[in-house]
């Protein structure tokens, strides 16, 4: 019988991918361009670890879930209303920035700082969840931090199968060229898993889900501890990359008329 | 409301809200700082919103800020993220710029009177004086996404009240004439509502409460309607389409910072429009396209289009960048459309509850004050340990509403714009006798009529043979009739520039981000396809803000991943036959 899981996923806010976001320069580096005026979303990436979380844990009876964020709290809190309805865990928050601007290795300090507060929570049950990348211009290299900081060594990225045996043993399959994976043994917790997107769709709003939530996002988000990760990284500049997308809504195009076009670009 | 038949989750709460806007903002602000109780009792109070996220409002807001002042005394408008006080407010009568315009005799000779006088500049009057009941100087511009967004946070950190986004009501829960609650849209479903392996029904939420602030065009506020009627002698037939864009203003322009410019004239003469600067050299451009505006083919995407190039605006505009785009319906029918207030276990609030002033011009205001007046209401009934009942609200909330300057100005302006059934000068001249006179005065409207066939409408312009060959042509593209007819009346093209003009998908995909969560039906359905298929018009179509209704057989085609819930296919329709339900997704901008 395998035990249960006591499953951590770190994961910040990040700008709604459908916005327009232009780097400035502020008093503190690189910034975003009113980025806390604008939506955000649960990192797209982490959120997919989340998911996968909750099938986990409700897969194997007694396990459980928290979410670990370093966001600004307003903007936290208000991504939590839409992803407490969708799956159910308990929230650790640190009020700090969102900005891939950050020095990631002080973020990776204070959530390992956070993760190894945690309350009841057991080394020998630990998964620890996070993205593989990241759409919050941290190169998803914050996650493989914590785990350093947390003394996990076996750590996975690109993980789109996490299956558990009968044994306890974990299958775990990462992306490699070519589409394919690379398939791994390993002998159980601990352990850090950075997903890709996973198999798994985005589940429906579940009024109930986000009810239990409730009773303890609200109280975790009023303590939430203010983390300043300001100095360390020194940013020389930013800018957009040269090649930008250009949208438009084209229906009913041939195939020929598809390829032609793209033929075309690639020729410049 | 047909729903799947089918046992429902139940969730038993205190206060249920449906939509999360200026009027929930109010009535929750003001709740959440009186919870706990004085005995100590924490009510739960739920609100669902359709839309993604609680700032994707669209408004062109400039206000005197009165009721919102009522909750917050020392509001200072650099707090809310690009608000800021209106520094100067100008009126503009603006001519036609390129010749394409519907005028009457009347208005070409005032025209060319204008124009003789050496009055004129940019093509634009600036009317010397502005109507106190219009101004809006002490006041500020906003947007009002930003706005719900600083409300919304403030009002969750209590912990008095949730506010759950991308969550759909679909109907009220009706019960013996009173509202038990609300029922959430089923998930899980296919494009025509049937269930599919992931379905999942939506639940009934049972509340003693039920707050309904869903809007103009909102299905509970509609249901309600449906269901109990209308209060005798009040009518809702005056509606209008507002759309906006925010606008990353050019470098070098030199228009103030909380600069209000308010214009009529222009694109025709029954649109009114505006301009107001926010901080950081932002400014949100719109218009209003009023159902008085008899014109089957009616359009606010195109029409906003020629609106931001009058010289008046262009001068400014020439060179900037759309940042956002939206719509929305107003109700402006204001206080005459009111439905009934309350009933036993429910109470209406904000512009679904008739509470725009369409003489000021002014909404968001109006609906914030609805909230704080219910929430006042709740409270006193909450300390008396007294039901919701139809009695008792009307004993508490409605006589607020009553003996309240919003109830005051209300009745001044409910007849304001009738004159306007007659045409662009009586409407004109109707608003400023009712505007002096406090509402003693106005002129009479006509009643409520057929909108006039296309070939009726531009009988002087266009050939019934040649208009006929021009509806076949873009039916035969899936395209709306507006853009042909509109070149055939002598409207040039937009000059395309990628940056501000646009085509109307690009402004979906760059400024509105549109977008729909899977899982949910199609909220936009025509009731009876013989209905569509002998409708020579398809308003719908014309109308639709964002195109998603396209022409098709035997109805018109509907893509609910362009829809951003304006809902004005609902009164554009004259035979009522859209089914406009629940639905989410929307528009992805918080900047509106």
């Amino acid at each position: 019988m395998t035990q249960p899981f006591h499953i951590v996923v770190c994961a910040g806010v990040a700008p709604d991918p459908l916005q327009t976001l232009e780097p400035v320069s502020g008093p503190q580096g690189p910034a975003l361009k009113n980025e806390m005026m604008l939506p955000a979303v649960l990192d797209p990436w982490a959120a997919h670890a989340l998911y996968e979380a909750d099938h986990l844990a409700k897969a194997i009876p007694g396990s459980k879930v928290w979410l670990v964020s370093m966001s600004p709290k307003p903007k936290l809190q208000q991504v939590l209303m839409t992803m407490a309805q969708k799956v159910g865990f308990e929230l650790v928050a640190l009020d700090g920035p969102a900005s891939g601007f950050a020095d990631y290795l002080q973020v990776a300090h204070a959530l390992a700082e956070a993760i190894e507060g945690i309350a009841g929570l057991q080394r020998d049950r630990l998964l620890l969840f996070g993205g593989w990348e990241s759409a919050g211009r941290a190169a998803g290299t914050t996650l493989a931090l914590v785990g350093e900081r947390l003394g996990i060594t076996e750590q996975f990225q690109a993980v789109d199968v996490l299956r558990v045996g009968d044994d306890g043993l974990l299958e775990i399959h990462e992306r490699t060229d070519g589409g394919k994976h690379q398939v791994s043994l390993c002998g159980g917790p601990p352990a850090l898993l950075g997903w890709a997107t996973g198999n798994l769709p985005e589940p429906p709003n579940s009024p109930q889900t986000g009810m239990v939530n409730m009773r303890t996002l609200m109280p975790a988000l009023q303590k939430a501890r203010p983390v300043g990760v300001s100095g360390g990284l020194q940013f020389t500049g930013a800018t957009l990359p040269k090649q930008q997308r250009a949208t438009r809504v084209v229906k009913d195009a041939s195939v020929d008329e598809i390829a032609a076009e793209l033929a075309a670009w690639i020729r410049g | 409301m047909e729903m799947q038949a089918v046992e429902r989750a139940r969730m038993d709460v205190d206060v249920v809200c449906v939509g999360f806007g200026p009027a929930v903002g109010g009535f929750l602000t003001t709740v959440s700082r009186e919870i706990p109780l004085e005995d100590g009792s924490f009510p739960q109070i739920l609100c669902y919103e359709r839309a993604d996220d609680i700032a994707f409002g669209v408004s062109g807001v400039v206000t005197k800020g009165r009721g919102i002042r009522v909750s917050f005394p020392q509001l200072n408008p650099a707090d809310v993220p690009m608000a800021t006080p209106v520094t100067v407010e100008k009126v503009y009568y603006l001519l036609d710029a390129v010749g394409a315009s519907r005028r009457s005799a009347a208005l070409k000779a005032a025209d060319a009177a204008l124009r003789v006088s050496g009055a004129l500049r940019d093509e634009a009057f600036e009317l010397p004086y502005i109507p106190p009941f219009l101004e809006k100087h002490g006041g500020m511009v906003m947007s009002i996404g930003q706005f719900n967004q600083w409300v919304g946070q403030q009002v969750m950190m209590t912990g008095a009240a949730q506010i759950w986004p991308g969550s759909p009501v679909a109907a009220a829960i009706i019960e013996d004439d009173q509202v038990r609650g609300v029922l959430l849209a089923d998930q899980g479903v296919d494009l025509a509502g049937n269930a599919t392996g992931a379905f999942q029904p939506g639940m009934e939420v049972r509340a003693a409460l039920t707050v309904v602030g869903d809007g103009p065009v909102g299905p509970v506020g509609r249901q309600l309607d449906a269901h109990f009627g209308l209060p005798p002698g009040n009518e809702q037939r005056d509606w209008a389409v507002g759309m906006k864009m925010v606008v990353d203003l050019p470098e070098g322009c030199n228009l103030p910072q909380g600069t209000v410019l308010h214009t009529f004239g222009y694109p025709e003469p029954e649109i009114f429009g505006f301009l107001y600067v926010h901080p950081e050299n932002v400014a949100s451009v719109g218009i209003f396209v009023p159902s008085w505006l008899e014109n089957p083919v009616r359009t606010s995407y195109r029409y906003l289009q020629h609106f931001i190039q009058h010289p008046l605006l262009w001068k400014h505009l020439r060179g900037g960048r759309m940042r956002s785009w939206g719509a929305k319906t107003l109700n402006e029918s204001g206080r005459r459309g009111e439905p009934w207030l309350v009933g036993d276990g429910y109470a209406r609030i904000g512009e679904g509850s008739g509470s725009t002033n369409v003489l000021a011009g002014s909404g968001v205001d109006e609906a914030w004050m609805t909230g704080v007046q219910l929430g006042k209401a709740v409270l006193e009934l909450w300390r008396e340990g007294a039901p919701f009942t139809k009695d008792n609200l009307e004993r508490t909330y409605t006589s607020l509403r009553r003996t309240s300057w919003l109830e005051e100005e209300a009745l001044a302006a409910q007849h304001a714009r009738d004159g306007f059934h007659r045409g662009v000068v009586p409407g004109m001249l109707g608003m400023a006798l009712a505007g002096f006179s406090g509402g003693r005065l106005h002129l009479p409207g006509l009643p409520e009529h057929p909108m006039p066939t296309l070939e009726d409408f531009y009988s002087q312009r266009i050939p019934a043979t040649e208009l006929s060959l021009l509806k076949q042509e873009a039916q035969a593209r899936g395209e709306a009739l507006h853009d042909a007819v509109m070149n055939r009346c002598g409207w040039p093209d937009i000059p395309y520039d990628g940056q501000l003009l646009m085509t109307q998908q690009d402004a979906l995909l760059l400024g509105g981000k549109v977008q729909a969560a899977p899982g949910y039906a199609n909220h936009v359905r025509m009731k009876d396809e013989e209905v569509c298929a002998r409708c020579g018009s398809m308003t719908c179509v014309e109308i639709c803000s964002a195109q998603a209704l396209s022409p098709g057989a035997p109805t018109p085609a509907f893509d609910r991943e362009k829809c951003i819930h304006c809902g004005a296919c609902i009164w554009n329709c004259e035979y009522h036959n859209v089914d406009f339900r629940a639905g989410a997704g929307g528009l992805h901008s918080a900047e509106n």
